[in-house]
This record gives structure tokens, sequence and C-alpha cells, in this order.
């Protein structure tokens, strides 16, 4: 475990860093995640949503907005930490030798790698807020529950961000990055109980997608913004827990493997 | 403390390359002390050992008393580290680039503000305070990233060729800051591939190759010990003139048109080769480091 022993406080100061960049150009950050929920709930929430008539249990109660809402937050939960650890921090890494300066600093590339994570996980939150708050102006969310997914969406963007952050410690070029997008972010984003409900596909599809963390969120997420929480959601959050902590661990010990020779 | 840095027997193996094999240096409180070499010799991996960022393969490494191994990050706050590839955050201005560095070595807001403002003004950057990274000159660029290697008030400063690719003003403004700091007791550890540059800025320096530290000393040392003070320079040679050499056994050195001779008394050396050639082009010159380096580490391409 010597290589947690690496992490330290400053690691915090990378989180600053990406934060302050991120605020200089605040116009060009804020306004796609505020625009794009709008976007998919104006064509696909109402647009389509008004050819389906039925959803399947425990749905038929609710409108296809109303299971939508709650999916569209679980995207940009999955959508904000991994472009985060994976574009962002390929070029701050590669381009830019951002790692590098901080490296000769008293900070170690434990520290660094933390900080990109904790940052990443913090876009998952930003992005999260601006669409929960689209989805409340819609009227497709109660209150108390839209006050926790932010911290859902924390959670579940540090499990995305060490995920991504597994990939950019792999891939030998920035074009690499299609692979993930297309044979992981992609189908999870069409599975993971984003647009469809898990109880239309057959049983193996399901059981599949109940295994993405993108399928946890979109559950947790569902059940606060129609004030359906139960226990079962705490074994999403168990679950997103543990799979953060092992994919932080490997994270770290790949970009250590990478960065340092 | 009387050194600064104490290198024994340091190793450095890479998969297939042994990049430092077995080099032992110790640099004074101080001192600026050089590392000079063609590409490839190992003085940056050197570098990177002693700003911990690369683990030392075997042998003893201690910077400021503190073993690499174990004390990374108390030595590198105290360290100040001018990269050879500008490595400046092209997302911020030259201001705020000062300001996020000191951020990680835990230096508070104001302190910080006093210390950039302090160093913008040193390296001559004042009004560059608010230009992002991408429109500074290369000179600029360079001066900035030595401006951030010293919001820290390093103790050690660690120049990793700083004057490569700079037109002469921006080198000399540089060496000037360098001579200024050494004044304030900043120990400066610098690799360089000017010669001039070694024999202005440093007090003792080696020559690396493969590895391997060929020479240590002073330059004028080095100068004397390898190759004499005076250089004979033939340009065209005619073949009676390299017999001529043979025969009086002096050391000389073949490369392209010329021949080098390497003697304590070139000037009657010249004459010597006048009065039996009068043809001969002949022309002497004191003897430079670049000449020392020429000779050790060969005339041929490196890489």
């Amino acid at each position: 475990m010597s290589l947690l022993s690496q992490v330290s406080r400053r690691s915090w100061a990378v989180w600053q860093r990406n934060k302050d960049v991120f605020f200089f150009t605040w116009k060009t950050n804020f306004l796609p995640p505020f625009l794009e929920p709008i976007l998919y709930l104006l064509v696909l929430g109402f647009g389509f949503g008004a050819l389906v008539t039925q959803l399947p249990p425990p749905y038929d109660q609710i409108s296809y907005q109303q299971f939508l809402a709650p999916g569209l937050i679980a995207i940009s939960v999955m959508y904000g930490a991994f472009f985060e650890c994976t574009y962002g921090s390929f070029v701050r890494m590669h381009y830019q030798k951002t790692f590098e300066a901080i490296v000769a600093t008293p900070l170690t590339i434990e520290d660094v790698i933390t900080g990109e994570i904790l940052w990443g996980a913090t876009k998952s939150l930003i992005n999260a807020s601006i669409v929960t708050l689209v989805v409340a102006l819609f009227g497709l969310a109660s209150f108390p529950g839209i006050l926790i997914i932010p911290l859902i969406a924390f959670l579940g963007g540090l499990a995305f961000a060490c995920i991504a952050m597994m990939f950019t410690a792999l891939v030998p070029n920035i074009d690499s990055f299609n692979y993930p997008f297309f044979l992981f972010i992609t189908p999870m984003f069409l599975v993971g109980g984003t647009f469809v409900p898990l109880e239309q596909f057959p049983a193996w599809v399901r059981d599949l997608a109940l295994v993405l963390p993108l399928t946890q969120v979109s559950i947790i997420v569902r059940d606060l913004c129609l004030g359906w929480w139960m226990w079962e959601d705490l074994i999403g959050i168990v679950y997103l827990l543990v799979l953060t902590a092992i994919t932080f661990y490997a994270a770290v010990w790949m970009m250590r493997r990478r960065l340092v020779s | 403390m009387e050194w600064v840095i104490v290198a024994e027997a340091l190793t450095k193996k890479f998969e297939d390359l042994v990049a430092v094999d077995k080099v032992s240096f110790r640099i004074r409180q101080g001192e600026c002390f050089g590392f000079l070499g063609p590409n490839g010799a190992g003085k940056t991996t050197a570098i990177r050992m002693v700003q911990c960022v690369s683990p030392v393969t075997s042998g003893k490494l201690e910077v400021l008393g503190l073993d690499v191994s174990s004390r990374q990050r108390e030595i590198k706050s105290q360290i100040g580290v001018c990269p050879q590839e500008d490595n400046l955050d092209p997302d911020f201005t030259a201001w705020h680039n000062l300001l996020v560095y000191a951020r990680y070595f835990g230096i508070g807001r104001e302190d910080a503000e006093k210390r950039a403002t302090e160093l913008l003004e040193f390296m001559q950057l004042t009004e560059k305070k608010d230009v992002a990274i991408p429109k500074l000159s290369g000179g600029m660029k360079r001066r900035l990233v030595i401006a951030r290697a010293l919001m820290n008030d390093p103790k050690l400063l660690i120049l990793d060729e700083p004057t490569t690719g700079l037109d002469p003003q921006a080198r000399h403004l540089i060496w000037d800051k360098i001579r200024e700091l050494r004044k304030g007791g900043v120990t400066v550890m610098i690799t360089t591939h000017y010669m001039d540059e070694a024999q202005q800025l440093c007090d003792r320096l080696v020559i690396m190759e493969k590895g391997k530290i060929l020479v240590e000393g002073s330059p004028r040392e080095l100068i004397s010990m390898n190759v004499g003070a005076g250089v004979v320079e033939i340009l065209n040679p005619e073949d009676g003139v390299i017999d001529l050499l043979r025969d009086r056994s002096l050391t000389f050195e073949r490369a392209g048109d010329r021949t080098y001779i390497y003697t304590d008394d070139n000037r009657q050396v010249r004459e010597l080769i006048l009065r039996e050639m009068p043809a001969s082009n002949v022309f002497i010159r004191d003897a430079t480091l670049e000449d020392v380096f020429l000779k050790l580490t060969g005339r041929g391409l490196k890489d």
C-alpha cells in the first residue's frame, strides 16, 4: 500500500489549478451542460416520448419524460468525469507537460493523479447540478431527492474519473480514446438505464447492464428524482464506492508505471 | 553543510541501456557546477535523479544532506528546476503561472504575489505579466521558467540547457542573473552544449560520455591538462606538414579540411611550420573548453 502513502493533501493544489482554468473560461464551460439536456428533453422527451403510450412496471404510473430526465442527469455524470480524465488529462500530461512541471515541486505523481481524479469528479458534480436544475425547471424532479443528487454525481464521477484515468495510462496517443468511447461509453450510454427501462431488455443484457456504473447511477438518481428512495439504492452506493476504491488504486499504479522511469 | 550534492557510484539503468554508469561527484555549497557532454551522455538523467523524479537504480545520492530515495518532498521543496523543454502552463498568463506554481509549494497567496512581483522584475518581465504563455517569445519563456524555479527561494537551482535556442541578448541577461543569484548564495547545477557558457559560469564541471564522467575540474584546469594553453590550426595541410608534426611528436588531430595542434607554445609551432612549409595556411588561438570537449568526445556525430 506504499502507493497510497504517496498521496497527500497537496493533491488539492492540482484540483485548484484545474478549477482556476475552468473558471477563467466559464462561459464556454457552462453553456453546453445547460443546453444539451434541454435539446434531449424537447426532442426525445416530448417528441419521441409522445409516441410512448405505456412504460413497463414499475414505471407504469409515470410519463416518458419523467423516466428520461434522471437518465440525462446520469449521462452528464458519466461524460463530465470521463471526458475530463481522458482527453483533458491526456492533453495536460502529454502535450502541455503540466504533470512534469508539477512533479518538480513537492507533489508526487500520485498527488497529481489524485488531484486530476478529484477534479474529474467535480466536473461531474458541476455538470449534473446544471442538468438537475434544468430538469427541475421542467418539473421533472422533486424535493428533497434532488438535493442529494450532487453527492451521488460526485461519487459516480469518482468512479468514472478513475476508469478514465486507467485508459489515459494505457493509450499510446490521443486518437486511441476512440476505443474506450466506442466500446465502453457509448454502449453504456444506450443501455445504462438511460433511455429505455432495463425491464425491456432480454435478461442477459439486463444482468450485464446492472454491472455497469452508469446503470447504478441512473437507478439511484431516478429514485431520488421520483421520491422512490429505498434501501436497494444503498447497494448501488456501496457498489460505486468499491468500484472507485479498486479503480483508483489501479489508475494510480498504472499512471506511475507510465510516467516514472 | 558543505556539500549540496553527494553522488557515489550513482547508476541509472533503463531496460536496455545504462544511462548513468557508476558516476561520483560532489557539488559544494555556492558553486556553479556544470555537466557537459554530447546528446545521450546521461546529463539529463543525472539531473532527473537529483530532482527526485527518476528513481536511482544503485549507488548513493544525497541532495542537501537528504537521501533522494526517502526524502523526496523535503528535497523538492528546497530546489528550483528549469527543465530542458519549457513546460509553462499554457492555460495561464505569466503572472498566474507563478502563483499557481507557488501553490504547489504551499506558499500563501500574499507571499506568492510579493515574490512573483519581485521575480518578474528581476527577470525583466514586468510588462509581460498579463500575457498568455503562447504569446511569449522563446527568450521570455525561458526567463519565466527561471523566475518560476525561483518562486520557492531554492537553495539549489538546476538548469538543464537554460539558454538553448536564445539570441545573444537573452543569453547574456540569463548569465547575468545566474551570477547575481550565486552572489546570493544559491548553488547552481547546469547542463549546456555551449562551451562559452560553461567557461563563463562554471567553477567546476564534468564532461560526460556514454554515462561516465571523462574528466572533472575547473575550465582552466581542464584546458591546460587536456590540450595545453594554445591551438594551431592548419587549413588544407600538405602531407609534408603531417610528417613534420609526427617527427616533432606534437599532439595533433585531423578533422575535415583542418588539422589541430594542441600545444602550450602555439607561436613557436606556427613559426616552425611556416619555416618548413611557407605556403601553409596557419592560424593560432587560445585553447578553449570546446577543444577539450571535442578532443575527449570525438568529432563524430553522436545521434
